[in-house]
């Protein structure tokens, strides 16, 4: 599983680092920061839930 | 739209029916336009992520769903109002304030303004027979004491700010009385501004004084930035504070759960359904179509006005499916509602609104656990033609 993320369309809601801790996190202006673009298969549930909460719809699961 | 009698917590009626039977038409505004209405969770979501949706109130077929929003909408730059590039820019001169990270900074002082103004609410309740008003008493300041907070009004001043903040909400002010304290607050924010400029602090103001300075934004941009981020944050909350703590007295065992559990993530999730099921902003969420769309087996064409109505969406049981019309602080994905919108200006104030909420319900029922409705139900009176659902006074005891 490889995750993708595209910064310029952030919109700073967060709702990634809330479900999905060990993946997301937030620089100091909110931006989406990926902790781990090759995440455990174990993590695939709460990141698939984080892509469906992001308003901006800029979380991509590869593989 | 009008409520069914007895059930001040659920959408129209009709709303209802048109999920069911036809999730796409189109209805005639207070102004005598016309805009296609979406009642089904997925299409909502849909629309309000599609790129060839406006925000702009300026467009002609824009649909305004009150006067008050379309002489709001219409003021200035305000983010509600922009599209993308513009939108983001300005958005990403705010975000700081409202990251997780910052907001958890803020959980100590809001839980000892909730704790203030629960004991104050006690202290002057025990003269009436233990008797208050939830809204004047902890539903109206709370949000309104937040918010001076970050955006860094001394404490000297925040009784003037609260006043007025809390005229400008108000059900019973006269619109005399709304337009002198918005002006009065209006004015104050940019004293306040020019004073952050010369000595600035660690707040959203200090900021904003700072992209003055830098040329980024507009003096007027700046104090209409901070009321904008007060309308935005007093009521909203203030109404889910009240109408939350009716549901959840409505609710008792749930009520329970939260008042004898220690469990922050149950907190939490019983907020994310509060929201979900309450769904204060009930005028839905106007945009107009740049390009013709496809919709559900419909065609929006470009310059026709669209209003999803979001609060009959949190209840699609193509979404929710286990009786979307209860209250379940166990539902697990309450957390997909759309009570804060949904695409690129979901709520800016959000995770600040979750917080409070959070702090509030965590604390109000444990420190007053005889808590009460003293009034009835049906003789509540509930706010159904602003802008934001919510009820002007609610009577406890204990």
């Amino acid at each position: 599983m490889r995750i993708h993320v595209d910064k310029d369309k952030c919109i700073t809601a967060g709702h990634c680092v809330l479900v999905a801790p060990e993946v997301f996190d937030q620089d100091e202006d909110g931006v989406v920061e990926l902790l781990d673009d090759a995440p455990p298969e174990r993590l695939r549930a709460a990141i698939d839930e984080a892509a469906g909460l992001c308003p901006a719809a800029l979380i991509r699961i590869e593989g | 739209m009008e409520r069914a009698p007895g059930c001040p917590f659920d959408p129209a009626p009709e709303l209802r029916r048109w999920q069911a039977e036809e999730p796409v038409r189109q209805v005639r505004l207070w102004n005598g336009t016309t805009a296609w209405v979406f009642t089904r969770y997925d299409d909502q979501r849909a629309l309000l992520a599609d790129p060839r949706i406006s925000s702009d109130a300026h467009q002609p077929g824009f649909p305004h769903s009150l006067p008050s929003t379309k002489a709001i909408k219409q003021e200035g730059r305000i983010l509600v109002s922009l599209d993308n590039p513009d939108h983001d820019e300005m958005r990403r001169l705010l975000t700081r304030d409202f990251t997780i990270r910052a907001v958890e900074a803020k959980r100590p002082r809001t839980q000892e303004i909730v704790d203030d103004r629960i004991d104050a609410m006690l202290r002057a309740g025990a003269s009436t027979g233990n008797t208050a008003d939830l809204v004047a008493d902890l539903a109206l300041p709370v949000p309104s004491l937040v918010i001076c907070e970050l955006l860094g009004v001394p404490p000297s001043d925040q009784a003037f700010f609260q006043e007025r903040s809390e005229t400008v909400v108000s059900a019973s002010s006269t619109e005399q009385e709304t337009g002198t304290a918005l002006m009065e607050l209006k004015s104050y924010l940019g004293g306040l501004a020019d004073q952050k400029a010369r000595e600035p602090g660690d707040d959203l103001i200090s900021r904003l004084a700072r992209f003055r300075e830098e040329g980024r934004l507009s003096p007027s941009e700046v104090e209409i930035t901070g009321m904008f981020l007060l309308a935005a944050g007093h009521e909203t909350t203030a109404n889910m504070i009240a109408l939350g703590t009716l549901a959840l007295l409505r609710n008792p065992s749930q009520l329970e759960e939260i008042r004898d559990g220690a469990d922050p993530a149950l907190v939490a999730n019983a907020v994310e359904e509060l929201l979900r099921y309450l769904h204060t902003p009930h005028s839905g969420r106007t945009r107009v179509a740049l390009e013709d769309i496809e919709v559900a087996g419909r065609t929006v064409r470009a310059g026709e006005g669209l209003i999803t109505a979001s609060n009959i969406c949190d209840r699609d049981p193509s979404k929710f499916p286990d009786h979307p019309d209860t209250l379940d602080i166990h539902r697990a994905n309450a957390r997909h509602h759309t009570a804060f919108g949904f695409g690129i200006h979901q709520c800016l104030g959000a995770p600040l609104a979750r917080m409070e909420l959070q702090v509030v319900f965590s604390t109000l029922f444990r420190r007053i656990p005889t808590l009460r409705l003293d009034a009835a139900l049906d003789d509540l009176p509930f706010k159904i033609d602003r802008f934001v659902y919510g009820v002007k006074k609610l009577p406890v005891a204990w």
